[in-house]
């Protein structure tokens, strides 16, 4: 956990972050009664620097780079614990969520970036197949984190198992695949 | 008595069942066909964007879920296993609803109509709807003395869009115990199992999966079932325990206890043995 923090200098405060964020999520968290039960039940708090009820505070004072660097935002794997324990029925993943895509879009160094290449693996493994291929997206993020040895009797295991395939699967219909992961004003050029 | 008309349902497996937990998808058509579901897996599905899509931009995993969605015969219900691509496919879905503007645009991007009206159902569903009676004339091994953690993970959890709805997710015990097997609630029964962390942080998702499987252990179970494929494995490979137990996808079970024959090929893939404990307790040869 993050324990001193500069001070909170009220003339820096962003006041549009939290209209940002409630646009983008479409979660109304100004209803958070700071009761804290979403960290309390959060199984990944120790992975954190912020509980999550720390992040969704900053949103409200307005730290806008604060929560956008924290790792708190990439450590969720929205198990939902915490909105299901939320009074307030937050949806408190999906403000996680937005965190992150707001992140990447302003350019704040990510607070994991371990993580954020782990989905950016994945989502080039969707974008080649139309499938996730496991084998593929772990050994490229052990190839780019270089942790080659970590995980590896692991992985030997896992391929005795035939855990692993060796071949992706594959969707036939790639161009609609491969439509979705290309902007608009690709497709009007020549 | 013995009624199996025949279920006619479409099948969305997901990339988790459909290749690391192969022994989920070739139990649940076992299982499927000794319940009289007849399944069609729908031609050529996609990922349903899952946690990636989602985190890094989810207006792609939403397109990516769409997608799936449109390319289900809007007549038989969908039936999902994955209980992530339940909760992806069911937002998705609610969006189509609400959004015609949305709707209409992606229709005419793949030239294939979106059934607002598409029942999206999860396997337990459908048992637990259209079983009972299936589930005890199907019954040929019970499996008497059989403690089992029910273990949920966030399975159970749902974002707040989706509360409404119904889920069926609980009803492992009621199937199980019903089929003669005894529950050990007394369990980290609903402890995140990490999902993709696993493969990040294992340290973090080892300390979690030797809790969850320690309590099992202290609570005197002999095995963990539970319905998602990515629970299954963490809790097999992340586990770093003295004693390890064996954790079965629930359709194995399922198959098992309905009579099904070729389950050495679904064992055989586990990391954890559990043929020794099943042998033990008399349920295979």
């Amino acid at each position: 956990m993050a324990g001193t923090e500069d001070p909170i200098k009220i003339g820096e405060l962003d006041r549009y972050f939290a209209e940002d964020v409630k646009h983008h999520s479409g979660v109304d968290f100004n209803r958070c009664l700071f009761c804290r039960s979403c960290g309390n039940g959060c199984p990944f708090d120790q992975a954190m620097d912020y509980h999550p009820y720390a992040v969704l505070r900053m949103i409200q004072y307005g730290l806008r780079q604060r929560a956008l660097g924290c790792s708190t935002i990439w450590v969720c794997v929205s198990c939902h614990t915490c909105s299901s324990q939320c009074p307030m029925s937050i949806d408190i993943p999906a403000v996680m969520h937005t965190l992150c895509s707001m992140a990447l879009e302003e350019h704040v160094p990510t607070g994991a970036p371990d993580i954020l290449e782990f989905h950016l693996e994945a989502l080039r493994s969707i974008e080649r197949h139309g499938r996730a291929h496991k084998l593929g997206i772990m050994l490229r993020h052990k190839l780019i984190t270089g942790q080659w040895f970590k995980d590896m009797d692991l992985g030997l295991k896992m391929l005795a198992k035939r855990k692993l395939d060796l071949l992706p699967s594959r969707v036939q219909a790639m161009e609609e695949i491969i439509r979705l992961f290309t902007p608009d004003w690709k497709t009007y050029l020549p | 008595m013995n009624d199996l008309t025949p279920l006619e349902f479409s099948y969305f497996p997901g990339c988790s069942v459909a290749t690391t937990a192969t022994e989920s998808n070739q139990s649940l058509m076992k299982a499927c066909q000794r319940l009289g579901f007849h399944l069609k897996e729908l031609e050529d599905w996609n990922c349903c964007g899952s946690s990636p899509a989602n985190t890094i931009d989810p207006e792609l995993g939403f397109n990516l879920a769409a997608r799936i969605l449109s390319l289900a015969p809007p007549d038989k219900p969908l039936l999902i296993m994955c209980p992530r691509c339940l909760h992806y496919l069911r937002l998705a879905h609610l969006r189509l609803q609400e959004d015609l503007y949305t709707r209409r645009s992606l229709e005419r991007r793949w030239g294939r109509p979106i059934s607002p009206e598409l029942e999206i159902v999860h396997f337990l569903e459908a048992v637990v709807k259209l079983g009972p009676d299936r589930l005890h004339n199907g019954l040929t091994r019970n499996l008497k003395g059989l403690k089992f953690v029910p273990y949920y993970g966030c399975t159970l959890n749902r974002p707040p869009a989706l509360r409404r709805q119904k889920y069926f997710q609980a009803e492992v015990v009621n199937i199980l115990t019903a089929l003669g097997a005894e529950a050990v609630p007394r369990a980290l029964l609903y402890r995140c199992c990490g999902s993709f962390l696993s493969a990040v942080r294992p340290k973090v998702v080892t300390t979690l999966v030797n809790q969850i499987i320690g309590s099992a252990v202290t609570a005197g179970a002999d095995c963990l079932v539970t319905v998602c494929a990515m629970c299954q494995l963490n809790l097999e490979i992340r586990c770093t325990l003295e004693k390890k137990l064996p954790v079965f996808h629930f359709s194995e079970i399922l198959a098992l206890a309905l009579g099904a024959q070729d389950y050495e090929d679904w064992f055989a893939r586990h990391l954890v043995d559990p043929r020794p404990l099943l042998t033990a307790r008399n349920l295979i040869g």
